[in-house]
C-alpha cells in the first residue's frame, strides 16, 4: 500500500513573528558537492574525494551506525520542494525558516565539512573549500547569515592557517569544531587553535559529534540511537571539563568558547562538580588559579537547542539563573529534527529585556555583529 | 459548530492524507480504509505540521528485543521530533492521557445535500465536511 | 574571594543522624597477600610463581587526596584496612547502625575471566571473614567479575545465600554500556535474590574515560565520572532493564547525584519522539528512575548555598532517591559534616535510615 499525501501541503510561511531572534545553530548542506565545493578543491582532491569518498572514523561510508529518528536526521517538512535535501537551499530556507521565524543573525554550522576525516591534508583542503563555499552560496547571497570557520582540528597547524587566512573576513563569526575530538580538547596538541582563534577574535564553537574514534561512553558502545542523541550531554560535559582543567583559558584568556548542540541543563551540576575537584587537586592543577564555576561563567556559552523539557518548565528558571541568563544563545538547529521552535520552548519567565538578550541581544554581544 | 466542506472524496483515497483549511483552521484529513479522521495540523509539542509526517503502524513491546507490530497506517508521526499519535483518537502513544492532538470531526456528505443547505459544490459525488 | 581550598567548598552541614545507614564504606584489601588464604591451590600458585602485582584501579591513586581523607589514612599503608579504626573512625565517629562495605579492589579491571571470577571468590569470603565476622554492623556488596557475566552470576547464587551480603557490586564503566544484555545474568541473579546492583564509580579502563579519549589529569578521570553515571543510567533504562527485571533496583554509588534531574529531563524529551526504537521503555524515563534508582549522597556535587540542595530536590521531585553514605575512608568532606547543608529533619531522616531500609530489604533483618 503507498501511503502519500494528495496535495503537497502549502509550504507558505506562516506570518513573520514578531519576535526577533538570533538563530545559533544552522546547518546548510551543499545540493551538490561536486558544483559548489569542487570549484574550491584542486583536481587531486576533487579526483581523491571521487574515489575514496569522505573516510571518517566511523564504520559506514555513508553516515553513523546509529541510524537517525528521521531520514537525513531532518524535519520531513524541510525537504526541498524541487526535491533538495534538507538544508540545501537559500531561497527555501529563507522562506519556511528565516523570513517567518524573522531571523535577524543566522549562525551557519556545517557539518560535513571535512572535519575528522582520517586524511588530514584533505581535511585541510575540505574544510577551507567548505569555508570558501559558505560565502559564495550562503554569506554573500543574505546578510543575516554568518560563517564559521571550519577547522582540521587534528592537524594544529593546518587549522591556524586557516583562522589566520579568514581572521577579520567579516563572512565568519566563530571558528568551529567538533565535540569529540581524537584527544579531549583540553590537550595540548589543540592549543596553538586555541591561541589563534583568541587572538583573532573568533569565539570557537564546538558542536555535538565528531569522529574522534573513541566510543561515545567511557564504558563503550551504546545500542541505540537515542543513547547516541543524548550522549552528546555527556561529550560536552567532558570538553568543557578538559578545557577548564587543563588551563586552556588561563592561557587563552581572550578565548570564548560556545557549545552548540548538547542542551545546556548540566552545567550547573557539572559547576559544581568541578569546582570541589579543583579544590582537592590543587596540587596537579597550579596552572588554574581560579575556581571552574568562575571559568566558566565567563568563558562559556551554551546554545540551548534540544531545549531540555522538564515536566515543571518552572525547573528550568533555576537551571537559567545558576548558568546565568547571558551565557544562553537560542538555537534551532534548522533543519534537523530535533528543532526548537522559539515560540514553543518551555522558556522560563524573565522581563523583556531578559528574553530579548536571549532570543537576540546576547548574541549579537557574543559575537559582535 | 460550523460545517466546512473541505475536499471531495476522491481527493483523499484510502491511506492517504491532504492538510487543508476549514475556517482558517489548518486540519490534516486521514482515510483509514474509508473511514475519514481529522486532527489539527498542529503538533502539541511544538507546533509542526501532523499532515507533513509519516503514517506508520505501531509497534509495541512486552519484552526487551520483542516487536509486536499491529495497526499499520493509523498511527502519524510529527515530522518534527517524532511523536506518534493515534490518527483515530489523536492520543499520543508515549502518554496517552496527558497529551493528544486535537481530534476535528469529519464527515462526508453527498453534493446534493449540501446543495440543498446552500454549500457551494460541485453537482455530484461525494465530499469531506469538517465540523469545527 | 575565591574558594581556595577543599574545606570552603564543603560547606558547614549537619552530622548525619545517630543510627544512620552508611551505604557507601570501603574497607580496602591491604594487598594481595591478604587473599592468599582465599583462593584455592592453583590460583594461589599463579599468584607467587607469576608474582602478580596488586590490583589497585588507577581510578583512586593511593595517595591521592580523595582516596584518604588525612585524618584516616594511616602512617603506612592504604586506608581502610584496619578494622579497629573502621570502628572508630567510620561506624562510631557516624554512630551509624549499619554499614554497607564496597571493596574497590580491581578485579573487574583483569583481561582474563577465569582470574578474575577467583579472585572476585577470594575478595568476597576475605570480606565475610575479616570483616563481617568480627564486626556486627557491618554489611557488604558481592563482588563480582563482569568479564563473563555467567560467572558473576554464579558467585551471586553463592554468596547471596549469606544474607549480610545485601547488594551486587559493579563499577560504572566496563566493556560496553552496563544495560547491555551481555551484562543481564548479572541482573537476573540479583533480582532473583532480591538484592539491589550497586554501581560503583570506576572503571575496567577498557574504553577512554572520555568520548574522546584519555584525559591528561587525574582530576579529569574524576569529573568524567558522573557523565559515565549519566550514560549508564541511560543505558540501563533505554535497554529495558527494568522492564525485564521489574523488580530491580539499583544504586549509583558515589556519582555526585546532582546530575540527575537534568540529565533524565534530557534523555525524557527526546524518548517521546524515539519511543518506536525502545519500545519496552513504556514510560517517562524519569519515572523509572524515580521507581528503580537510588543514589549515594557523597559525593556532593553542590555549591555553598543550602538554598540550592532545595531546588535540587525539587527536580528530584522525590524524597526516596537518596541514600545516606560516608564513602569513608575516601575524602568527601570534613569533619562530621557529612550531609548537605539546609537538609530538613523530615529528609534527613529518609535518606538516613528510610531510604536505605526500603532499598536494601536484607538490612531490615538486622533491625528485627
Amino acid at each position: 500500500m503507498t501511503i502519500e499525501t494528495i496535495q503537497k501541503p502549502e509550504t507558505a510561511a506562516p506570518a513573520k513573528q514578531a519576535l526577533a531572534i538570533a538563530d545559533c545553530d544552522i546547518h546548510p548542506s551543499p545540493k551538490s558537492v561536486e558544483k559548489e565545493v569542487f570549484p574550491f578543491l584542486s583536481k587531486h582532491w576533487q579526483e581523491y574525494y571521487n574515489t575514496y569518498g569522505t573516510l571518517l572514523r566511523q564504520p559506514y561510508q555513508n553516515g553513523p551506525a546509529y541510524p537517525k529518528g528521521q531520514p537525513d536526521a531532518a524535519r520531513r517538512d524541510a525537504y526541498v520542494p524541487d526535491g533538495g535535501k534538507p538544508g540545501t537551499d537559500l531561497a527555501f530556507m529563507q522562506k519556511q525558516h528565516l523570513d517567518p521565524y524573522n531571523v535577524q543573525l543566522g549562525v551557519l554550522n556545517p557539518l560535513k565539512s571535512g572535519q575528522g576525516l582520517q586524511n588530514p591534508d584533505f581535511a585541510g583542503a575540505l574544510c577551507s573549500a567548505v569555508n570558501d563555499w559558505q560565502i559564495a552560496e550562503w554569506t554573500s547571497k543574505d546578510a543575516r547569515l554568518k560563517g564559521s570557520v571550519c577547522l582540521p582540528y587534528e592537524d594544529a597547524a593546518l587549522s591556524v592557517k586557516e583562522i589566520e587566512k579568514r581572521a577579520g573576513d567579516p563572512n565568519f563569526i566563530q571558528s568551529f569544531m567538533l565535540i569529540r575530538t581524537a584527544d579531549p580538547m583540553g590537550n595540548r596538541r589543540y592549543w596553538p587553535i586555541y591561541e589563534a582563534a583568541a587572538e583573532a577574535g573568533l569565539p570557537l564553537a564546538v558542536h555535538a559529534f565528531g569522529f574522534g574514534g573513541a566510543s561515545i561512553t567511557g564504558s563503550g558502545w551504546p545500542s541505540y540511537y537515542i543513547e547516541d542523541m543524548v550522549g552528546h550531554s555527556q561529550s560536552a560535559q567532558n570538553v568543557v571539563a578538559s578545557m577548564v582543567l587543563e588551563g586552556v583559558f588561563e592561557r587563552s584568556p581572550k578565548l570564548k568558547l560556545v557549545i552548540v548542540e548538547a542542551g545546556f541543563a548540566w552545567a550547573p551540576s557539572l559547576a559544581w562538580r568541578l569546582d570541589r575537584i579543583w579544590a582537592q587537586n590543587r596540587l596537579e592543577l597550579p596552572h588554574v588559579t581560579r575556581p571552574p564555576s568562575e571559568i566558566m561563567r565567563e568563558h562559556v556559552w551554551y546554545t540551548t537547542q534540544p531545549f531540555e523539557e522538564p515536566d515543571r518548565r518552572g525547573h528550568l528558571k533555576d537551571t537559567f539563573e545558576w548558568i546565568g541568563w547571558d551565557r544562553l544563545l537560542f538555537a534551532t538547529d534548522y533543519p534537523h529534527w530535533d528543532f526548537d521552535d522559539p515560540s514553543r520552548i518551555p522558556l522560563p519567565p524573565a522581563d523583556e529585556a531578559t528574553r530579548n538578550a536571549f532570543y537576540l541581544q546576547n548574541a549579537r554581544d557574543l559575537y559582535g555583529v | 459548530m460550523a460545517k466546512h466542506v473541505v475536499a471531495p472524496v476522491a481527493d483523499v483515497p484510502p491511506g492517504a492524507h491532504l492538510r487543508v483549511e476549514a475556517g482558517g483552521v489548518p486540519v490534516a484529513i486521514f482515510n483509514l480504509d474509508g473511514e475519514f479522521f481529522g486532527l489539527l495540523d498542529r503538533c502539541p509539542h511544538m507546533g509542526g505540521n501532523l499532515s507533513e509526517g509519516i503514517v506508520i503502524g505501531l509497534v509495541e513491546s512486552q519484552k526487551p528485543g520483542c516487536y509486536a507490530y499491529s495497526r499499520a497506517g493509523e498511527i502519524v508521526r510529527c515530522p518534527w521530533h517524532g511523536w506518534e499519535f493515534d490518527i483515530r483518537t489523536g492520543q499520543s502513544r508515549f502518554d496517552p492521557s496527558r497529551w493528544k492532538a486535537r481530534s476535528i470531526e469529519v464527515d462526508v456528505e453527498d453534493a446534493q445535500e449540501l446543495q440543498a443547505e446552500t454549500i457551494d459544490v460541485a453537482q455530484e459525488g461525494d465530499y469531506i465536511v469538517v465540523h469545527l | 574571594m575565591g574558594r581556595n581550598t577543599f574545606r570552603e567548598f564543603t560547606e558547614v552541614m549537619p552530622a548525619p543522624l545517630p543510627g544512620a545507614i552508611d551505604c557507601d564504606l570501603h574497607p580496602a584489601v591491604p594487598n594481595l597477600k591478604a587473599l592468599l588464604p582465599y583462593l584455592d591451590d592453583h590460583w594461589r600458585d599463579m599468584v607467587e610463581q607469576r608474582g602478580v602485582h596488586e590490583l589497585d584501579s588507577i581510578s583512586y591513586p593511593n595517595n591521592a587526596p580523595v582516596t584518604a581523607r588525612p585524618d584516616w589514612k594511616p602512617e603506612t599503608g592504604k586506608a581502610g584496612v584496619d578494622l579497629d579504626r573502621v570502628r572508630k573512625e567510620a561506624l562510631d565517629g557516624f554512630q551509624t547502625s549499619l554499614a554497607i562495605c564496597n571493596c574497590l579492589y580491581g578485579v573487574q579491571l583483569l583481561y582474563t575471566e577465569d582470574m578474575a571470577y577467583a579472585f572476585a571468590r577470594a575478595v568476597n569470603d576475605w570480606m565475610a571473614a575479616e570483616w563481617l565476622d568480627k564486626e556486627p554492623r557491618l554489611r557488604a556488596s558481592i563482588v563480582v567479575s563482569p568479564q563473563n557475566p555467567d560467572y558473576a552470576a554464579a558467585e551471586i547464587d553463592r554468596m547471596a545465600e549469606d544474607h549480610r551480603f545485601v547488594q551486587v557490586l559493579l563499577l560504572v564503566m566496563d566493556e560496553m554500556p552496563l544495560g547491555r544484555r551481555r551484562y543481564w545474568p548479572i541482573y537476573r541473579a540479583a533480582e532473583r535474590h532480591g538484592l539491589p546492583v550497586g554501581i560503583h564509580a570506576g572503571s575496567s579502563y577498557r574504553h577512554s574515560v572520555t568520548a574522546m579519549g584519555w584525559p591528561t589529569y587525574y582530576a579529569e578521570d574524576s569529573a568524567a565520572q558522573s557523565q559515565a553515571f549519566q550514560a549508564g543510567l541511560t543505558s540501563l533504562i533505554t535497554e529495558g532493564v527494568f522492564a525485564e527485571f521489574p523488580d530491580l533496583k539499583v544504586v549509583l554509588l558515589e556519582s555526585g547525584f546532582s546530575w540527575l534531574p537534568a540529565h533524565l529531563w534530557r534523555l525524557g524529551k527526546f524518548w517521546r519522539g524515539l519511543r518506536m526504537e525502545t519500545p519496552w521503555v513504556d514510560k517517562h524515563p524519569f519515572e523509572i528512575a524515580k521507581d528503580h534508582v537510588r543514589l549515594t549522597i557523597q559525593p556532593r556535587d553542590l555549591p555553598a548555598d543550602p538554598a540550592v540542595f532545595e531546588r535540587v530536590m525539587a527536580h528530584f521531585d522525590s524524597d526516596e532517591m537518596l541514600l545516606f553514605s560516608t564513602d569513608y575512608p575516601h575524602w568527601q568532606f570534613e569533619g562530621d559534616d557529612a550531609l548537605p547543608a539546609g537538609i530538613s529533619p523530615a529528609l534527613a531522616e529518609k535518606i538516613c535510615r528510610d531510604n536505605p531500609l526500603a532499598t536494601y530489604p536484607r538490612l531490615k533483618e538486622a533491625m528485627a
